[in-house]
């Protein structure tokens, strides 16, 4: 009876040790992961605060004014002044289509210097 | 040790009496002794063969700890210096109260140089400078040749520029990685914001700290990973602050300023939606600080906040405030303005005559010096000190700005009869715009204090009380006659009854001595809705003329005033203000009986 019982506590501690080294592994997996995850985080928030950026300097408000007075004769935009607001009832509905692009525009998001042919 | 001896006399005599074999007692030694021996040498070698198993087993353990710890830890290259978290910038951004960006970081490169490591330095010295103009061939080819083992070359490079110097292709070029700060909206919200710049280099990284401005006040707190990269929200509204600049930019060609300064602030809050100061500048790129000369006069100076100027009759309704709050007038008792007042050798008088009086009201909206000076007069200068200091004038402004400090009011040295007299009507003491913004924002808003504030706030300030409710909102119709019958009638806007206050004041000479004849600063102090106060703005010009007549017009009513109708009406929708229009007819119901 007693030698049943040391070889099944052999057995245990074989199989407890088996357990062990695996959940070790999968330890040390996850954590390789974490620091993966970790650095691509890192990447994406890099890139993240470039576009950021990006959209911030594209959305500039001397570069949207220069936009709005470049497009007028398509857009019609006026500063946003107090006749602007209306009410519900003087709202067109159904919305018509916009007017199809004719003469377009292409606008580089740098400044044109003196001297340079503007885009 | 004592020696048994192998036939002991005693014995052996013994022995022989009893005829015995002595020989056996001689055997029967030899045998103990032989015993004796053998035990000994046993245990010698039973102590050899533990000291010989200790040993293996600590060999052989410590080999087997040794395995059993390579087995239970992670393959692992030991790593010099630990990373910090990647996911914190250096510097927190600064965003307007919309959450826009007013100021960010950029990764970028710096460039340095190895000279040892140079293959041809005369030719990298020629080609870094034609990649870069600023740079001199003969002086990287001097620091190229010379004894220096470091040069830096470039704190900052473009993606572009980079890899211009990547084909260069010379060993002994480097580059570090470096985070820049950048303000993508340029020079809006300029002389708040400041700028920054580098602190400590190193070739791995380098310190970004603010030299100006938000930046500078904050640094800690930007800098703070506490803070997880929380941005630092500010009151500031960027579309209004783009709108009041272009049209102030407008107005300063327009009446042919040399510099302006317009604050738009929130009156209950004492948020600052918008604080512009021309001319201004890039923070991308901040000009070098003067050494010589009016600092005034450099783009950095912010005259919103460190200029102080004699504001001229914008002080007028604190005299008359303070007067209706102590119970001397009431809006409309009668004022002497019979002129000139004479006080000494000094004379007091007013633009146009006015006649023998004037009601309280009308001393406000016609700016009657000599009517104000009279209503001081009843005030005295003690009771005024207190009031102006109740409503800030007694220190700098307290708002979020490394430059606050240095706007400190100019009192006058001893504050005599004559001085109560001139300041209540806005000479003798310089304040700041930002001043004025603050002290017609507490008297306005319903009487409570409300001190400046750059950062963003959700709740109405609750600050002492400077006077009663129902004298600030006879202050606020005296402001809203002088629009719609007064000095400032350019002040109308359709919709947001406009009440304000007109102020021109001749400029001081720099070096004492009187006043310019031909030079003034002309300031517009107002309050919209009048009848139910939400924002003030004050819009100040140095040096305006307009030159439109025949003969150049200074005054405020000609030059301040429409400029800041003009604002009042771009910005008003962006802040969200509907206009009141009159007559509003019931949306959607039609009246279907008579």
């Amino acid at each position: 009876m007693r030698s049943i019982l040391f070889v099944l506590a052999g057995l245990m501690v074989m199989g407890l040790a088996f357990w062990s080294y695996q959940e070790n592994y999968k330890t040390r997996d996850a954590i390789s992961e974490v620091r993966q995850l970790h650095a691509q985080i890192g990447q994406n928030h890099e890139r993240l605060g470039m576009l950021r950026a990006e959209w911030a300097y594209l959305n500039r408000p001397d570069r949207l004014s220069d936009l709005a007075e470049l497009n007028f004769e398509r857009l019609g935009l006026l500063p946003l002044m107090p006749d602007a607001f209306g009410r519900v009832d003087q709202i067109i509905y159904p919305i018509p289509d916009l007017l199809p692009i004719i003469v377009p525009i292409e606008v580089g998001s740098d400044p044109v210097t003196e001297g340079e042919e503007a885009l | 040790m004592i020696r048994t001896p192998l036939r002991p006399l005693a014995r052996i005599l013994k022995a022989r009496e009893k005829g015995e074999n002595p020989d056996a007692i001689e055997a029967e030694n030899i045998r103990l002794r032989r015993e004796d021996l053998r035990d000994k040498s046993r245990l010698r070698a039973e102590g050899r063969l533990i000291v010989m198993g200790a040993m293996f087993a600590l060999a052989y353990g410590a080999i087997g700890i040794r395995m059993g710890a390579l087995a239970g830890t992670a393959p692992e290259e030991p790593q010099s210096a630990s990373i910090g978290s990647p996911i914190i910038g250096q510097r927190a951004d600064i965003t307007d109260r919309n959450g826009r960006l007013l100021a960010t970081n950029l990764d970028t490169h710096s460039l340095y140089a190895h000279p040892k490591d140079m293959v041809d330095p005369a030719r990298c010295a020629r080609e870094l400078a034609a990649i870069f103009p600023e740079l001199k061939e003969e002086q990287l080819l001097k620091d190229f040749t010379g004894s220096r083992k470091f040069v830096w070359i470039r704190r900052q490079l473009s993606p572009e520029q980079m890899q211009q110097v990547h084909d260069i292709g010379s060993p002994g070029l480097v580059f570090g990685p470096r985070e820049m700060r950048l303000y993508p909206n340029g020079a809006i919200a300029a002389h708040i914001l400041g700028g920054a710049s580098y602190g400590r280099e190193g070739v791995a990284s380098a310190e970004v700290i603010g030299v100006a401005g938000i930046e500078r006040k904050f640094d800690d707190y930007l800098r703070d990973p506490a803070n997880e990269g929380a941005p630092l929200e500010l009151s500031l509204d960027l579309t209004v602050q783009a709108a009041a600049e272009a049209v102030l930019a407008g107005g300063m060609s327009i009446m042919n300023a040399k510099g302006a300064a317009s604050v738009l602030m929130d009156v209950h809050t004492g948020e600052i939606i918008s604080m512009v100061s021309l001319p201004d500048f890039d923070p991308n790129n901040r000009p070098q600080v003067l050494l010589t000369g009016d600092q005034s006069d450099s783009p950095l100076f912010n005259r919103a906040v460190q200029g102080v100027y004699e504001l001229g009759s914008t002080f007028k309704i604190f005299a008359v405030s303070q007067a209706m709050e102590l119970g001397l007038v009431n809006p409309d008792t009668m004022i002497n303005t019979r002129g000139p007042l004479q006080w000494g050798k000094f004379r007091i008088r007013d633009f146009h005559d006015y006649g023998a009086e004037l009601s309280t009201t009308d001393v406000i909206v016609e700016s009657s010096n000599i009517g104000t000076a009279r209503i001081a007069m009843q005030i005295g200068a003690e009771r005024q000190q207190d009031f102006l200091r109740s409503l800030g004038f007694m220190e700098p402004t307290p708002v979020e700005l490394q430059e606050a400090p240095s706007g400190a009011p100019l009192l006058p040295k001893s504050w005599s009869e004559l001085s109560t007299m001139t300041i209540s009507y806005g000479h003798g003491l310089s304040s700041s715009p930002l001043h004025l913004a603050t002290a017609y924002s507490s008297l306005l808003n319903g009487g409570t204090r409300v001190y400046p504030t750059l950062l963003k706030r959700d709740r109405v300030q609750s600050g002492p009380r400077v006077v009663r409710e129902d004298i600030s909102q006879s202050a606020r119709d005296m402001l809203r006659q002088v629009v719609v019958r007064g000095t400032a009638s350019f002040g109308e806007v359709e919709g947001y009854e406009v009440g304000g206050k007109t102020g021109t004041a001749d400029k001081p000479k720099e070096n004492g001595g009187g006043y310019y004849k031909d030079k003034v600063i002309s300031t517009f102090a107002s309050v919209f809705p009048a009848n139910d106060p939400q924002y003030v703005l004050v819009v100040t010009f140095d040096e305006p003329s307009e030159n439109s007549g025949d003969m150049p017009r200074r005054t405020a009513g000609w030059t301040a005033v429409p400029v800041a109708a003009e604002i009042i009406r771009r910005v008003a929708p962006l802040l969200g203000l509907r206009p009141q229009v009159d007559s509003l007819e019931p949306i959607g119901v039609t009246l279907t009986s008579n």
